[in-house]
């Protein structure tokens, strides 16, 4: 009985190294197979219209009803210390710095991240890769690596427009509902936030997260067992592992940079 | 069909540069950085309290300037201020540097009185005449003795 438990705990510690080891050889060789993006970039134009383009709406109304939050909460606390001036501070220094790119990662994983998951595991089911192979062209550099550059470069749009959307939100509710001085809801933002320190980080942070969670909806999708059961399995396991990822990494990405 | 495509992402992405763009002029402090060309000038405090760098150096309110960069001066145990003022801004030799709080517990920034001397300030050249910042515990704590030190000669002067 003890002798199992031990020899289970060995085998999920391995099958959690070995695992890493095939995510991070899985990557490499997308790396190395990104030279398409260059000579085809139409191929990646597509993955941005149908990864960015279609997630634009949910965004959009996500980070309106966030700023919407934001500046109804913010205002609560703030005006039991009698600043309310600092609403616009709070509210985009949170918006930018945090709540902008790991909110935006969480529904890009759940909206593009699954749909990616899906379409390469059923290609996979439907023999459509195995096909592709056969024909002498590779479905790392044909299919997966347009799908990875595509999402790379939606992300970091896609959580620009959630966080000036957000602020935008955050300035209906406190300066036109509440009625907070609107110019120093302005100046206290423009005084507090940094264009390089915290903009700039904010952009780099979604930046990884594009990528995390495109490495992982991809590498689920590609190792998915060819059946509908195995699909809708690495479906479930985009949305659990690219969350953690992100939320992970950005306590990681927060301790280094501010 | 893949015209449309083009145009509709290039629509997306040029919306999330406008909002990279509405985040970096409105929310942010891109538009407070000025390309005017500028000269700097040294200061030494005494204490220059919670100053960081790219603090404002206002004259009368209006802002002429940035600190660039604040060191410690091992020599003369003093902080050395690094003050860049915009070219077009001209003051004599004579004027003084005195850091200050904007409200009770704003931010910092330094002011510059301009003085009355005819040779004006030039790249390199240092502020003799300063004020190091107003430390609120060393306020309280000059008052509290103060005012300890009346009470006790009251007492022994009955």
């Amino acid at each position: 009985m003890i002798f199992k438990s031990i020899s289970a705990l060995g085998a999920f510690i391995i099958n959690v190294i070995s695992g890493l080891g095939i995510f991070s050889k899985f990557t490499w060789e997308l790396f190395c197979k990104s030279g398409i993006v260059l000579r085809r970039p139409r191929l990646v134009i597509e993955q941005v219209h149908f990864i960015g383009n279609h997630s634009l709406l949910i965004i959009a109304v996500s980070g309106l009803f966030v700023g919407f939050v934001l500046g109804l909460q913010g205002y609560n606390t703030l005006s039991m210390y009698g600043s309310e001036e600092a609403l616009g501070l709070l509210v985009a220094l949170s918006l930018v710095r945090e709540l902008g790119p790991v909110v935006t990662a969480l529904l890009f994983a759940g909206r593009a991240g699954t749909s990616i998951t899906a379409e390469i595991g059923l290609m996979k089911a439907g023999e459509q890769l195995a096909a592709i192979d056969v024909m002498g062209i590779s479905p790392l550099r044909r299919i997966l690596a347009p799908r990875l550059w595509g999402g790379v470069i939606a992300m970091p749009v896609l959580a620009a427009i959630f966080s000036a959307v957000g602020i935008i939100g955050g300035w209906v509710v406190g300066v036109l509902m509440i009625s907070v001085d609107a110019g120093s809801f302005w100046a206290q933002m423009q005084n507090g936030v940094d264009v390089f320190a915290d903009v700039g980080n904010g952009l780099v942070k979604s930046i990884v997260f594009g990528f995390a969670v495109m490495l992982i909806a991809l590498f689920e999708g590609w190792y998915a067992k060819p059946t509908p059961e195995g699909v809708s399995r690495a479906t479930t396991r985009t949305v659990v592992r690219s969350s953690l990822a992100v939320l992970g990494l950005d306590f990681l990405l927060t301790a280094v940079m501010f | 069909m893949s015209k449309k495509t083009d145009f509709l992402v290039g629509l997306f992405v040029l919306l999330g540069a406008l909002a990279l763009m509405f985040m970096a002029l409105k929310a942010g402090n891109l538009s407070s950085f000025s390309f005017e060309p500028t000269y700097t000038v040294m200061a030494k405090f005494d204490n220059v309290g919670a100053l960081k760098s790219r603090a404002a150096v206002k004259s009368n309110g209006v802002v002429v300037g940035r600190v660039k960069n604040i060191r410690f001066d091992n020599q003369e145990f003093k902080a050395v201020v690094e003050l860049s003022l915009e070219s077009r801004y001209q003051f004599p030799m004579d004027s003084s540097a005195s850091i200050m709080t904007a409200g009770l517990l704003g931010e910092q920034y330094i002011g510059l009185t301009p003085g009355a001397d005819e040779i004006n300030l030039d790249n390199g050249s240092e502020i003799m005449f300063t004020q190091g910042a107003v430390v609120l515990e060393e306020l309280i704590s000059k008052f509290l003795f103060s005012s300890a030190e009346k009470e006790g000669s009251a007492v022994n002067g009955k």
